[in-house]
């Protein structure tokens, strides 16, 4: 059953969108992950325009981080102080990010820079990821703690703030900084960006686990939520249709992904999503460097073409 | 897929009986050859289950001569982007904007088309995709450089460096739109037996276009046009999509503000349905 995306101005098969957004719910449900960096790329894959992919997502993602957000906070995993840093830092970047956006389409890189950014960092996060959990692996139960606290320059950075629930006493602009640059990801990839935010929480600021997960959905709900409202008045690229489409399937399929990610084991569960990661990636560079069949492409006039 | 066709038999008939009176009443047109034709529909809708459409032309044609007809879309500026090797991989290096450049180009005809349109009458008329006026955009000083000066062979040597330049460009362009089906080669017009009443199928695809189309339809005699109509026909998305669309650009901000709303509520509400699992 074929329906006409109205902002994308594609036909698509139903069924197609609603299975994507079940695997990859099920994916997400099933590794912990937000899954955006999965779905722009395979919406780019079955033709939808890269800008309209990335709005799309955005838009997307604000439902998916909103209940994950709601269960962390019931448990009291959200340290909304930090949240709020991280979050200011996140509008700031994601406000840079659309500009950006917008400015890439027009000299026409936007699809290399999409392309390229998902190359990196999907590239730098898989490998680590399978170097990760191929040495838990290897190393079993044994190994030794690192270090609860480490004194370095960061330290050293004027406005420290205490964060209570995080127990901790730094400077404000490390969170800052780290909020921006999720921003700026979450406006030129379409993703919610934790594959990136929850590492430097735990290693850069040194956050607690129990409270990194839901303090980095806090940010995304809103950086995301933001981002979406941004490309819709300046871009005029969030397809309502799309969104929904891929919702309704990411639900149900997170819920069955969740269920089943209780049975496998945590390693195991990182290696196979580190190689679905460099799968993607793999792709992705695959298209950069192989030479396409035809070297000359159309684009809209950025003097304003059709209609 | 809807097909036009159901009916355009009493149509036909209808035609038939309306043009034979015309004539009969002395309603002819001093200079040209009549021909009369008309779409089994002036508005295609693009609606939810969109997947292309044909519309049926049918017409009738006094006197001897080939019919060719013109499917136009509107014209808009188009961008031609090559992509270069830089560091291993390939990226867009040369833009090239072109004006004029319509959205949809069909042509089909009731013989070969090289063989009733010579290529005298192409150029002159603008028949067929290489002849078409498609212009380099924002050009300062004097003349125009257009593609189907930059792609006639017979030029070859009388032509200038600009057009040398820009010859890659438009057979790029016509390539890209032939590719994604939006120039094509139309079904043929068939002539009904005594070659009076002809018909045609229009083949929109699923990708098409909105805006308002030109039908151009000619009668072809001796490399000569020595009749032609017109017809308008809109391209328009109806229902939920156009609403959809228009909003989202007229009302930006509330559109954003509603995707962002309903996609917080499904995400809070899918909480709420798996709450307890």
């Amino acid at each position: 059953m074929q329906i006409y995306l109205p902002i994308a101005e594609m036909s698509v098969d139903v069924f197609l969108l609603l299975g994507l957004g079940g695997a990859v719910g099920f994916l997400s449900g099933l590794f912990g992950v937000g899954g955006g960096f999965l779905m722009t790329p395979l919406l780019i894959f079955i033709g939808v325009p890269p800008p309209v992919a990335v709005g799309t997502e955005a838009n997307q993602i604000v439902a998916s981080s909103v209940s994950g957000m709601i269960a962390h906070w019931r448990r009291q995993g959200v340290d909304f102080k930090m949240g709020a840093v991280l979050l200011c830092g996140g509008l700031v970047g994601s406000t840079a990010g659309v500009f950006l956006f917008n400015y890439l389409r027009q000299v026409g890189q936007i699809d290399l820079v999409i392309s390229l950014a998902y190359v990196f960092f999907l590239g730098t996060v898989g490998l680590l990821m399978l170097l990760e959990s191929v040495r838990s692996a290897v190393r079993r139960k044994g190994g030794k703690r690192r270090k609860l606290h480490h004194h370095t320059w960061v330290h050293g950075l004027p406005f420290k703030m205490r964060f209570r629930r995080s127990k901790l006493y730094i400077s404000a602009l490390l969170p800052f900084a780290v909020g921006m640059a999720v921003g700026v990801l979450a406006a030129i990839m379409g993703v919610g960006g934790g594959f990136l935010m929850v590492p430097a929480m735990i290693y850069l600021i040194g956050m607690p686990t129990s409270v990194v997960i839901g303090t980095s959905l806090f940010q995304i709900t809103f950086v995301t939520a933001y981002t979406t409202f941004l490309q819709a008045t300046n871009n005029h690229t969030v397809d309502v249709f799309l969104a929904l489409l891929l919702l309704l399937g990411g639900v149900i399929g997170a819920q069955i992904g969740s269920r089943a990610g209780s049975r496998l084991r945590g390693e195991e569960l990182r290696g196979l999503l580190a190689l679905m990661v460099l799968a993607v990636c793999g792709k992705l560079l695959f298209d950069l460097i192989a030479t396409p069949d035809d070297l000359f492409s159309l684009a809209a006039s950025r003097l304003g073409g059709h209609r | 897929m809807r097909r036009a066709g159901t009916g355009w038999r009493a149509a036909m008939l209808g035609l038939t009986v309306g043009l034979a009176a015309g004539l009969g009443a002395g309603l002819r047109p001093a200079a040209a050859e009549t021909v009369i034709a008309d779409l089994s529909k002036r508005l295609v809708a693009i609606t939810t289950g969109f997947a292309g459409t044909d519309v049926l032309l049918f017409g009738a044609v006094e006197g001897k001569g080939e019919v060719v007809v013109v499917v136009k879309g509107p014209v808009g500026r188009l961008a031609v982007r090559r992509k270069a090797r830089v560091a291993g991989i390939w990226i867009n290096r040369k833009t090239m904007e072109f004006s004029n450049v319509p959205s949809f180009y069909s042509v089909s005809a009731s013989a070969p088309l090289d063989k009733v349109v010579p290529k005298a009458l192409a150029r002159r008329a603008g028949i067929g995709a290489r002849f078409l006026n498609v212009v380099l955009a924002r050009r300062r000083g004097r003349g125009r450089a257009s593609c189907s000066r930059a792609l006639d062979a017979d030029l070859a040597g009388k032509t200038t460096a600009t057009l040398r330049r820009i010859a890659p460009f438009c057979e790029a362009l016509i390539r890209n739109k032939r590719r994604s089906g939006l120039y094509l080669q139309g079904a043929r017009v068939r002539f009904l037996p005594g070659r009076k009443l002809f018909r045609t199928t229009i083949r929109f695809p699923a990708n098409v276009p909105v805006g308002t189309y030109s039908v151009l339809v000619y009668v072809v005699r001796g490399g000569q046009i020595v009749g032609s109509q017109t017809h308008p026909l809109r391209i328009d998305k109806t229902g939920v999509e156009a609403e959809v669309f228009d909003f989202a650009h007229r009302h930006a901000a509330f559109y954003g503000l509603i995707a962002v709303a309903i996609a917080a509520f499904a995400g809070w509400g899918a909480g709420q349905i798996f709450r307890r699992n």
